[in-house]
């Protein structure tokens, strides 16, 4: 056990993928000699090798197709996109090709691949690196999309990703990567791809949250505490597939939900679990469903972020409305 | 000011071409242009290659045929493209990876997939894509093979797989894809075994060579990327075979990627979809390609040689033909797929919304 944050919990991962399973290669720009941009994948070529750590071109499209060749020939790519704002150049690669597969060939050929890709705002990057574009690759079927909210998550969830033998899109977020710190325990462990976690149990309403937004949340629920109001937070953290059952369980038992992202508000995940209770858990609610989300705007540039994002005071008053409905 | 600019780009532009004239070993009018190449062919294969033309000649007749009578899904016509495809393909081995495009169909047969697979893929059919033969499904996205070949190249490298290399094709509209310049790259990047094969058809559906690109040659893009590569008569079966084979040795000798651009033409439409060449070019431009018609140099070979003969012609492609006549019976009586079991294959372990899905079609099919 020691204290990593989520960076160094995901180094920790990779490393123990690399170790365990002599058919895994990790590749992208930058992740070799530099270690990643972020040094995510730092000292993993010194330890295992040019051949199985290694530098691209810099070519998005490239690196997926080198990810579905290698999968076609029996190895675990485990490709970094170094911005998610990037993926835009290999959408053939990700939903025409890698997310079809097993489904072209009725798993006669895989596409065992772990694309990790950094997002999120709150770090004042360049333009195209800080988006969060979980909306965009839901929408794919075949294609698995995780999105750790701390440090522990991130290992377990990792390499139940990296041991998954479907494509999963792992999205490492940004804000996140440095700001907090987790006790990790030493060695494996895994997580599962389709469980949704309650990180505070309450009474009075649920918040839903993923990524990011789950520590805003958190913060929410602690302040409300003071006044006596019981909050339920739900952790997604993987947002394909959506864990509706425990959504649902939460809400029978509170009867009033917020719905948190940090991503725009249009056909996204929050839009999905709105209309999976409507579906499912409606006649549970006895106030209308609450959503809290970024405006369907081009993502800001950095100067903006900080007003443009929601965060626990954009929560907390959500929360508030819906309570006081 | 000096009069005289520090560099002459018309100069340079003029003198682009890096790509040696087409290498071709028998001529327009089947005369022998190679005799040291030629001499490699004993008569015997001489015969196959003859055969394996009239076979895929055969191939596109009859399927053309189902496909008026409804019988077929999308499926490309490939006549005037059998030197080059036959050609190419003959010179590769069974354990060479082979990532086709769509109009590629012969190759994958000539692989190892059965003309009931093929046709059950031009259908639509699971079972239409689970070959044993070593190979992707016909790729429908122009320029997506490019760079999943590279990746197959660099997956055979690492398996240290001996003798054998990744091979893929593509069309002149084919290499205006982005795609198909980063696959070059990252094959050549890496020193991975990857034929990249340019049929240079004439036409990307309607869209003509010239409008395609202001490069004299396909063949010099993968100059940029430090790659080899050489124009091939596409219309002459024996270069085309004597060059993917070269292709061929070079890598598996270790070297990196090659790319072949065959000059070849396509004879009918872009598809069998109602497509109409009338609409974008005229017989005139026809016929000089109709005349270089690969069946008729080495028919004329051969008839020279007493080798071949029009009635033993005609009884091969009789049949040819009976048999792919067999082939779609076996791909009528193949029963049509379930909407569940298409939904078991988009994860190997489903989520719980597909489960559900899973239970209701299968609770709809049981009744």
């Amino acid at each position: 056990m020691a204290k990593k944050t989520y960076i160094q919990a995901i180094t920790d991962a990779l490393d123990i993928v690399l170790e365990d399973d002599p058919k895994t290669l990790i590749f992208g720009e930058d992740v070799g000699k530099n270690g990643g941009v972020f040094r995510t994948t730092q000292g993993l070529q010194d330890k295992y090798g040019e051949d199985r750590v290694f530098d691209t071109p810099l070519a998005e499209s490239g690196i997926m197709g080198l990810a579905t060749g290698l999968g076609l020939t029996g190895w675990r790519p485990i490709p970094e996109i170094q911005f998610m704002g990037f993926s835009f150049e290999a959408v053939d690669q990700i939903a025409g090709q890698l997310a079809r597969m097993r489904f072209r060939f009725d798993g006669l050929r895989t596409a065992p691949v772990t694309i990790r890709t950094p997002y999120g705002g709150g770090t004042h990057t360049a333009e195209m690196h800080a988006d969060n574009l979980e909306n965009f690759f839901t929408g794919i079927p075949g294609l698995r999309v995780v999105m750790p909210s701390n440090p522990y998550d991130a290992k377990g969830l990792l390499i139940s990703s990296v041991e998954n033998n479907d494509p999963v899109l792992f999205m490492e977020n940004l804000k996140l990567y440095r700001s907090m710190k987790d006790d990790i325990p030493d060695g494996k462990y895994t997580v599962p791809l389709d469980k949704a976690n309650v990180v505070r149990e309450g009474n009075d309403i649920t918040v839903v949250a993923y990524g990011a937004e789950v520590n805003e949340a958190l913060k929410v629920a602690d302040s409300l505490a003071e006044k006596n109001i019981s909050v339920e937070v739900i952790d997604l953290r993987t947002v394909s597939p959506i864990d509706t059952e425990t959504i649902f369980k939460s809400i029978q038992k509170t009867h009033k939900v917020v719905i948190v992202q940090e991503a725009q508000k249009m056909a996204g995940v929050g839009a999905q679990v709105a209309s999976a209770i409507a579906e499912g858990a409606v006649l549970s609610l006895d106030a209308p469903v609450g959503r809290v989300a970024a405006p369907n705007s081009v993502y800001p540039f950095a100067l903006g972020e900080d007003i443009w994002i929601p965060r626990a005071k954009e929560i907390e008053e959500k929360v508030n409305e819906i309570l006081n409905y | 000011m000096a009069n005289k600019p520090i560099v002459d780009f018309e100069a340079i532009k003029n003198n682009l071409t890096n790509v040696s004239k087409p290498i071709q070993v028998l001529n327009e009018n089947a005369e022998i242009t190679d005799q040291e190449i030629f001499d490699t062919f004993s008569d015997d294969d001489l015969v196959e290659f003859m055969k394996k033309m009239v076979w895929e000649r055969a191939l596109h007749e009859q399927t053309m045929n189902f496909s008026r009578q409804g019988r077929m899904g999308f499926y490309a016509p490939t006549e005037g493209e059998e030197a080059s495809e036959m050609g190419t393909v003959l010179a590769m081995k069974k354990q060479d990876y082979l990532l086709p495009a769509y109009r590629d169909v012969p190759q994958l047969i000539q692989h190892g997939a059965t003309v009931t697979e093929a046709y059950l893929w031009s259908r639509g059919h699971i079972l239409g894509n689970k070959y044993k033969a070593r190979s992707m499904m016909p790729q429908i996205i122009i320029g997506a093979a490019y760079v999943e070949a590279a990746g197959v190249g660099l997956g055979i490298k690492k398996n240290k797989e001996e003798d054998t290399i990744a091979f893929t094709y593509t069309g002149d509209g084919g290499t205006s894809q982005g795609d198909s310049y980063e696959g070059m790259n990252f094959a050549g990047a890496f020193q991975s075994p990857v034929l990249f094969i340019v049929q240079n058809n004439g036409f990307a559906i309607s869209t003509p060579r010239a409008k395609q690109t202001a490069a004299p040659t396909l063949a010099q893009k993968a100059v940029a990327a430090g790659i080899p590569s050489v124009q091939v008569d596409g219309m002459d079966i024996l270069a085309c075979y004597a060059v993917a084979k070269a292709a061929r040795d070079y890598m598996v000798a270790g070297n990196g990627p090659v790319l072949i651009e065959t000059l070849t033409y396509r004879f009918g439409a872009h598809s069998s979809a109602g497509d109409d060449p009338k609409r974008y070019r005229t017989k005139e431009q026809e016929q000089p390609w109709f005349d270089k018609d690969p069946l008729i140099r080495l028919r004329k070979v051969l008839e020279d040689k007493g080798l071949w003969s029009e009635e033993q012609e005609d009884k091969l492609v009789d049949e040819y033909k009976a048999s792919f006549k067999e082939s779609i019976k076996e791909a009528d009586s193949v029963p049509a797929d379930k909407v569940s079991d298409m939904l078991k294959r988009t994860f190997e372990i489903p989520t719980p919304e597909m489960k559900q899905e899973i239970d209701k079609f299968e609770a709809k099919e049981s009744k």
